[in-house]
């Protein structure tokens, strides 16, 4: 069976390498939670690279439709070919452009398929695609052809909880919240990106950071890309590590609300 | 049988349903490499929890059950199957197994064991001889002996325990999150589908590019369309503090679910404290400074918004019916609060009364006086999923 651990350069936590291995166990998608830069979309790419298959990301975005995830038909297109008795015009499939999902059930080899950002669509998006991800397959009225999964993809799918979604899709999930991680982790994820940083200046930035995650009111809690772009940033400008329990040089890396800047005091 | 489990999760608050609790029951089936409490704490968690604020619930649960379990050694049948199904990774003949290592002392064993961790000089799993996992001596772990050494691993049961028990997601818990998704399903449902808009021709019109190609007798005008939009507008009129603070949170809900509903074309959103005078007000705190004119919002805003009244329609005889009889002293009406009412009715043929008062005591209540003028005035339906459904029905069946 194939085991998930995480890869160099993503850190994963126990308990959502498990989950991913469930899921991949169980045939069913796998839906990801979590707050904004929690490493959500980066899972996907971490669990193709360990198990070395193709990625497949579809990206969702407000006026997505799941109709897109499986085929588009270009009627237009052919309509203009027609007109010019372009060869192949009596060739409908010829039309049919598949969506991601479509690809990826197209594959000989097992792959991965992204459902990025699954909040972002419309109320009942997620139940669109029901049947879709329980069966692994669609019909394509044009054509008369079914597209069925040779080999059963492993679905990731990630929310950034904008929306609830719908009980009747939620159900058909193996489900993780990614928690936010904790100073060892972070310590961790450091060390993955940034394997020759100076411990020290993680240390203070590491307490900086925390310090202001934790004040009450933020709008926009910082997360862990920002802290990453920050510890660069900190290098870049030869930020001496003491000097971080005085001041916060470039703020903005960190905060990106005005509001929260005046509640860290600046 | 361990169903008693699915129903101690409902009783915490989960919505596990059969589906999951099937989906579950499959993965016992399923040989998955480790099995330890742990691992099933993790595997059943994420089958059947499906958001972070049941997270706590399942906690909760779980430690529950399985404290008991393991006080008593009392774990579901079904439960140690698997987890000796798994354990067993590699067939053996367990009768052999036993009738080696069952005869030793532990002492020859861990003698033994020394001696062979001295032979032995790289990982092993699954197998008779050396120390490793999964495999039938007694030395090693997840591995099946009837007594013997466990290396590493040990705590397994007992940590599954632990974890639940430090419930690390109760900040998560959160009894009264906001259910708005069925106000927002039933919101979709207000809407007026139409292509009047300035938004990208992405559509084939099929009849019109029929219908032109014939005209050039046959050679190809393709005429495209734009998508169809909804053209919604809403208004809503906010009843805000007062007696109205009990249902604050079934009111902010609803307001959440309308502003979140991308599909309006605009919407519009206005306060009142009691009863709607002079002038309205545009946050809930009704504050003197964030006043609008109600003669400016009759004036500006069209008639073909939809209206939404949110209010309970509860006040005093007088604040509805006489001219300065405004809760706010200081600030006098000009127009009784019910005379403004029947100005909104006048203007918006399309108008709703939503009341979060409980339908029952629309009658025996306090204030029912006030509240049986106003129903007699405008259709008033409950603040519930129900009661949203049938006032947008009847705002669709108004609309010009």
């Amino acid at each position: 069976m194939l085991q998930f651990q995480g890869t160099e350069d993503y850190i994963a936590s126990e308990g959502l390498i498990r989950s991913v291995n469930i899921a991949a166990a169980l045939q069913k998608p796998l839906l990801i939670k979590g707050e904004p830069g929690t490493g959500k979309t980066m899972l996907a790419e971490s669990i193709a690279k360990n198990f070395g298959m193709d990625l497949f990301i579809w990206s969702i975005k407000s006026t997505t439709k799941a109709q897109d995830g499986l085929y588009v038909y270009d009627t237009v297109q052919r309509l203009y070919d027609s007109q010019f008795g372009t060869a192949g015009v009596d060739d409908i499939a010829k039309y049919i452009r598949l969506g991601k999902l479509g690809e990826a059930f197209k594959q000989t080899q097992k792959s991965i398929l992204l459902i990025d950002e699954i909040d972002k669509a419309d109320l009942e998006f997620p139940n669109d695609l029901l049947w879709e991800l329980d069966k692994m397959e669609f019909y394509i009225p044009e054509t008369g052809e079914t597209v069925k999964a040779l080999e059963r993809p492993i679905v990731i799918i990630t929310s950034n909880a904008e929306k609830e979604l719908p009980d009747a899709f939620l159900r058909r999930c193996i489900f993780h919240y990614i928690a936010f991680p904790d100073q060892d982790m972070m310590r961790q994820i450091v060390k993955a990106h940034y394997p020759d940083m100076e411990q020290k200046l993680i240390t203070y930035a590491l307490e900086v950071f925390y310090k202001l995650r934790n004040i009450p009111g933020m709008s926009k809690k910082p997360g862990t890309s920002e802290f990453l772009d920050w510890l660069q940033a900190l290098v870049i400008g030869g930020i001496a590590p003491e000097s971080l329990a005085r001041e916060l040089p470039y703020a903005g890396v960190l905060l990106k609300k005005t509001e929260d800047l005046h509640l860290a005091g600046l | 049988m361990f169903t008693d489990f699915l129903y101690l999760l409902r009783d915490y608050g989960m919505k596990t349903s059969l589906n999951e609790w099937n989906s579950l029951l499959d993965a016992l089936e399923l040989n998955l490499n480790n099995a330890s409490l742990l691992e099933f704490y993790y595997m059943s968690r994420a089958i059947l929890v499906k958001k972070e604020s049941d997270y706590d619930k399942f906690d909760q649960a779980f430690f529950a059950y399985f404290k008991r379990m393991e006080e008593t050694d009392s774990f579901p049948q079904q439960l140690k199957n698997w987890l000796k199904k798994a354990i067993a990774a590699t067939p053996f003949n367990k009768e052999e197994v036993d009738s080696i290592w069952g005869k030793m002392t532990l002492e020859e064993i861990r003698k033994l064991m020394e001696q062979r961790l001295k032979e032995q000089h790289e990982a092993h799993n699954g197998g008779t001889k050396w120390v490793g996992t999964g495999g039938q001596t007694a030395f090693g772990h997840f591995g099946y002996a009837p007594k013997g050494i466990r290396v590493l691993g040990e705590g397994h049961n007992r940590s599954a325990l632990k974890i639940a028990e430090e419930r690390n997601f109760r900040d998560f818990r959160n009894d009264d999150v906001l259910q708005i998704r069925q106000f927002q399903v039933a919101l979709r449902k207000l809407r007026l589908l139409s292509n009047k808009d300035d938004a990208p021709k992405t559509e084939l019109d099929i009849d019109a590019t029929i219908e032109e190609t014939s005209k050039q007798a046959g050679l190809l005008k393709i005429v495209m369309n734009r998508p169809r939009k909804n053209q919604t507008k809403l208004l809503l009129l906010m009843d805000s503090g007062g007696s109205m603070w009990s249902y604050a949170d079934l009111c902010s809900r609803l307001f959440k679910a309308v502003q979140e509903s991308t599909q309006l074309k605009d919407l519009k959103t206005f306060y009142f404290h009691n009863c709607p005078y002079d002038e309205l007000f545009k946050a809930p705190s009704c504050r003197w400074q964030d006043r609008v004119k109600t003669q400016w919002i009759l004036h500006n805003i069209k008639p073909e918004y939809k209206v939404i009244i949110v209010g309970d329609a509860s006040m005093g005889p007088s604040e509805l019916l006489e001219v300065d009889g405004n809760i706010d002293y200081y600030h006098g009406n000009a127009k009784s609060g019910l005379a403004w009412l029947r100005e909104f009715k006048r203007k918006y043929p399309a108008i709703i009364w939503l009341n979060p008062l409980h339908y029952k005591l629309w009658d025996d209540y306090f204030s029912a006086k006030t509240l049986r003028i106003i129903k007699s005035e405008f259709s008033m339906y409950p603040l519930t999923v129900s009661g949203l459904e049938d006032g947008i029905r009847e705002l669709l069946k108004k609309s010009i």
